[in-house]
């Protein structure tokens, strides 16, 4: 079941299957969030007619290096994803996913528009904010399992949600962070708030627009499947937790008002590393 | 249809320009954003960037100064493009089409598509000047 043949067919749908399960939820998500706004709506595969549309646009490049970053952002997220369809290490998933994000911001850095510096700023923010997190949670997982594999992790019987519920929280509040979503959508959002023009995605346009559109799905993809990892037996209960969280990201992204940096730094600093902090401290105590 | 005219027809990204409305005209675009309208079941979002933008909406009539400005920012939008002009203003001029500082309506300055009359253009007829575009757009693709 390990050979390099099944590992080969495995990357091959994760990477057909991932956009499109993604770009359904980004449509879900839109469905969704007019509804709570009492709009139709777009209909649900929006989407990948905004990805097509944008794929057939006119290619127009500021430079070379800014359409490198795009690529390097998109081959990194599948990398991190395959990383983890593979059942890698977690640690180096997260250090790749890191520097996933560092190349969207290296790419809003490379070209000269004030608007995509703002942005990039912004998601340097963001990253420091959830960042240290996400490498506490490999810790907190690390302590748990005794391995940083998530081959490791799937040996488990007991799901790691019954060891690490505060771990688990500070994830989904990072998740917030990771889905662009209000009240901590700083850099840019989904859904064209006409922040700051378009912070990072100002100067994309056309097919590197799309890319970088296809690069979130993957994401999306990746950190819910993370989620639904903390209760991985039965697979279904992993997948009911990842799309829970994914609802609870609705109602939190439409009842929430969009906050500065310097409070979301203070706000996801102080709950998030308190709760992943206490989860590890009962787990030093106890086992 | 093809897949690709289909994807262009159903996620027209609009990005609004006032050349020096007055105002009428803007609020009844934004209007049609509003839960009352919902351009979005349309696909259509409202984008501030002209990089991403595929109809270019103007308000106002053109005027020696904003004529750079206009003309930038269609330069701006890439391929394939569309251009609204809303209200009698944006098509004309209208009552300030002989001021010595206003050159005309938005067609003097950068190519229209569609003319969306009215003083102010009213919500609907802002609705049917997009779907004459997308035709536009289905039939020239």
């Amino acid at each position: 079941m390990t050979g390099p043949v099944f590992l080969f067919v495995l990357a091959v749908l994760t990477v057909v299957l991932a956009p499109l399960v993604g770009g359904l939820l980004f449509g879900l998500d839109r469905k969704l969030t007019a509804r709570l706004q009492g709009r139709v709506g777009p209909p649900l595969v929006q989407p990948f007619y905004d990805v097509l549309k944008l794929w057939h646009k006119e290619k127009i490049a500021v430079n070379r290096l800014h359409l490198v970053w795009a690529w390097a952002y998109l081959v990194l997220v599948i990398a991190s994803l395959l990383l983890l369809v593979w059942q890698q290490d977690l640690l180096l998933l997260v250090f790749t996913l890191g520097f996933a994000a560092i190349a969207l911001v290296m790419g809003s850095f490379s070209v000269r528009s004030p608007y995509s510096h703002f942005g990039g700023q912004r998601e340097l923010m963001q990253l420091l904010a959830y960042e240290p997190v996400l490498l506490l949670t490999a810790v907190a997982v690390y302590f748990r399992t005794g391995t940083f594999l998530v081959s490791g992790i799937l040996q488990q019987d007991r799901p790691l949600l019954f060891s690490l519920p505060l771990v688990f929280a500070a994830l989904v509040i990072i998740l917030t962070i990771k889905m662009r979503k209000s009240p901590f959508d700083l850099a840019a959002c989904e859904h064209a708030h006409q922040e700051l023009v378009r912070g990072i995605y100002t100067e994309y346009s056309g097919p590197y627009l799309a890319l970088i559109q296809v690069a979130h799905w993957y994401e999306l993809v990746l950190v819910l499947a993370l989620i639904g990892l903390f209760w991985a037996h039965p697979w279904w209960a992993g997948v009911l937790l990842a799309v829970a969280a994914f609802f609870a990201e609705l109602v939190v992204d439409n009842s929430t008002a969009r906050v500065t940096w310097p409070v979301m730094l203070r706000l996801v600093w102080a709950s998030c590393l308190t709760l992943v902090l206490a989860n590890l401290a009962a787990l030093y105590l106890i086992v | 249809m093809g897949l690709v005219t289909t994807a262009r027809v159903k996620s027209p990204w609009i990005m609004h320009f006032d050349c020096g409305s007055c105002n009428g005209c803007d609020i009844e675009i934004l209007a049609c954003l509003t839960p009352l309208y919902d351009v979005e079941r349309f696909g259509i979002i409202n984008i501030g960037n002209p990089k991403h933008a595929d109809v270019l909406v103007v308000t106002g009539a053109a005027n020696r100064r904003n004529a750079r400005v206009l003309r930038n920012l269609y330069e701006q939008m890439p391929e394939p493009k569309l251009v609204m002009a809303v209200g009698t203003c944006a098509c004309s001029g209208g009552v300030f089409h002989q001021c010595p500082n206003i050159l005309g309506g938005v067609d003097k300055v950068i190519p229209v598509n569609v003319y969306v009359p009215g003083c102010a253009a009213r919500p609907e007829a802002i609705i049917d000047g997009v779907v004459l575009a997308l035709q536009k757009l289905a039939g020239a693709a």
